[in-house]
């Protein structure tokens, strides 16, 4: 009880010290858990995604297309329950920042495959019999204050032209972690008019989604779909969809590494940082502890005034950093939604972020801990007579 | 024949050294003398004399080189560091030039400080901390800080701290050092109420001749070596 008393009010016997400290600790916090919120933020794809879905793509790359006759044929497979397809659109609205996410797709069986888009039927119904029309996720739909009815227009870069689209539907996400971001027109709209200007390019789709009629089928389905296309002109490369989206993160992992070396970093800064703090904080009372000694305090009682007190100001500034956190990501998430369109803090991010702050502050009272508790009595009252 | 008390401090052929880098330097050459019970001891020599080291080792805050230190009939030379660190709490009190107190604690847990160490319980504690108070009369002062109290006060805090376990010895380094003249002469007043009062036996290191008056004996110390009032 005494040494707690003593640690409280040691650790703040020099507030302007302690609060600076506790604020770097609490940034450096902030700073971690948004870096590994980023982390996080990567691997969302694959998390959202369904490990009962596959999705085929041409076997050499993304970029290549497939015929649209092999739908069909994947139909008929043994254990498929149905299928859609896709095109990355990659349309730009206005200018390039207002980047988001927009597929050209088959409806029906597409929103039947993803019910994580929650849609209105109606909306569904208009979308499905407008072959101009489009759904569009909330969050770009509040960025560019769009509303059922409007007619938004896109300047195609793989399909080149001014393409035109009727919002006829707003989705929501079924779970947090859903992107709400994304825009889906008629797979038939984009079809049409390539087989107008672009002829060569026409009848052939980006990837196709396949759901299973048992998840336990999708190795299975998956080499039975490229076997039947091995040696043609398109062949296929089957994966599920965590396995697709996984592949997309692979791409970036220099980054990923980057930023968690990063997020690691910040760490041991202000790990020093505190451990100087702690150092000198010792060092400055180093008189004081050989009067506890003196008085017949052991070494043991020193270690936890020191130890205590730097894990203290580290575990204040741990929770402050933790507190902090959820507006930084809520403000990210709302004024960066376009980069960002998913930044919740996973209660992972906190268990490690306040393990963070305690490593902070373990590491930070080890020397002067030692050096405090080992000190010796006639050294530390300075006087030699 | 006469029965003569024991001594409570017995010194004998004491020696310590300290290095330097390469350099040792003798501090305490073969010191030899003892202490009666009651009995208020002054030390005094020029600065680098040994005096505050001769204190620590007594105190049983440094270690000798060579020689023995027998307490009450304990020999503290031998105790190893733990066993040192419960003696010294059970039974030496502490008074230092700068008086040492804890600056985030008050008075009261000041003095306090090493009843903690006991196994009495709170209350216990409490009447033993405010009885000491109320002796170097500071009854009024146990909430405020260090910081709230004159350097005279605080080194009756000290003095009070010093008392709280009731040890046979005191040792007091400087304990006017630091204060005004007033000030000084209301400490060694108190001193003197404690050794004719309370009997304690006080051993004091002072640059001071008027502390120095103060006691009944007189040692000089002069490069580690007693130069007289040795017995």
């Amino acid at each position: 009880m005494f040494i707690l008393k003593l640690l409280i009010r040691n650790a703040f016997r020099h507030k302007l010290r302690t609060i600076l400290t506790i604020v770097g600790v609490a940034i450096a916090i902030v700073a971690f858990g948004l870096l590994r919120t980023l982390v996080d933020l990567w691997y969302a794809g694959v998390e959202a995604s369904s490990a009962s879905r596959l999705i085929t793509r041409n076997a050499i790359s993304l970029v290549f297309p497939l015929p649209i006759s092999y739908k069909d044929r994947i139909r008929q497979m043994p254990g498929v329950k149905d299928v859609s397809w896709g095109n990355w659109f990659g349309g730009i609205y206005k200018d390039e920042k207002n980047f988001f996410p927009n597929f050209a797709v088959e409806p029906k069986s597409y929103l039947a495959m993803y019910p994580e888009y929650v849609i209105d039927s109606s909306q569904v119904k208009a979308f499905a019999l407008d072959r101009k029309g489009c759904i569009v996720g909330r969050k770009t739909a509040e960025r560019f204050g769009w509303k059922v009815g409007d007619q938004v227009t896109l300047r195609g870069t793989i399909f080149p032209g001014q393409w035109d689209f009727v919002i006829r539907g707003i989705y929501r996400g079924a779970q947090k972690n859903t992107d709400e971001t994304q825009l889906f027109f008629h797979w038939d709209y984009l079809n049409e008019t390539v087989k107008k200007t672009l002829a060569r390019r026409a009848d052939q789709v980006g990837f196709y989604m396949i759901s299973l009629t048992k998840p336990e089928l999708a190795a299975e389905v998956s080499l039975a779909i490229d076997a039947i296309f091995k040696n043609s002109l398109a062949e296929t490369l089957t994966e599920t969809e965590k396995a697709f989206q996984m592949s997309f993160v692979s791409m970036t992992e220099a980054i990923l590494i980057a930023i968690q070396i990063v997020s690691y970093v910040v760490i041991v800064i202000i790990m020093v940082v505190a451990a100087n703090t702690m150092a000198m904080t010792a060092r400055e009372r180093i008189a004081e502890y050989a009067t506890l000694k003196t008085l017949g305090f052991g070494a043991i009682h020193i270690a936890g005034v020191i130890f205590g007190e730097s894990i203290v100001i580290a575990m204040i500034g741990g929770i402050a950093g933790v507190a902090c956190t959820f507006p930084a990501a809520h403000w990210i998430e709302t004024e960066l939604s376009q980069f960002f369109p998913v930044f919740s803090i996973a209660s992972q991010t906190i268990v490690m972020d306040l393990a963070a702050a305690l490593v902070v502050g373990v590491v930070a009272g080890i020397f002067p801990t030692w050096r405090g508790s080992t000190i010796r009595i006639a050294d530390g009252l300075r006087r030699i007579g | 024949m006469a029965e003569t008390t024991p001594p409570i401090v017995a010194v004998r052929n004491l020696s310590k050294s300290y290095r330097r880098g390469q350099q040792t330097v003798p501090v305490l050459q073969d010191i030899s003398f003892d202490i009666a019970p009651g009995e208020f001891l002054a030390l005094m020599g020029p600065s680098g004399s040994g005096k505050s080291t001769l204190l620590n080792l007594i105190a049983g805050i440094d270690k000798a080189d060579s020689g023995t230190i027998t307490i009450g009939g304990v020999e503290i030379t031998t105790l190893p560091e733990a066993e040192l660190a419960a003696w010294r709490a059970g039974n030496v009190g502490f008074i230092f030039q700068f008086y040492n107190l804890i600056p985030v604690l008050t008075a009261f847990e000041n003095v306090e400080l090493p009843l903690l160490l006991t196994g009495l319980t709170r209350r216990e504690r409490r009447d033993h901390v405010e009885t000491v108070l109320s002796l170097v009369g500071l009854a009024d002062r146990m909430d405020h800080y260090p910081s709230q109290l004159s350097g005279g006060q605080q080194q009756r805090v000290a003095i009070a701290r010093a008392m709280v376990t009731d040890p046979e010895i005191l040792v007091a380094d400087e304990p006017t050092g630091d204060l005004d003249r007033v000030s000084a002469g209301e400490i060694l007043a108190l001193m003197e109420r404690l050794v004719h009062g309370f009997g304690k036996t006080i051993i004091m290191v002072t640059h001071d001749p008027r502390a120095a008056e103060q006691a009944h004996r007189l040692l000089h110390l002069e490069k580690g070596e007693l130069t007289d009032g040795a017995g």
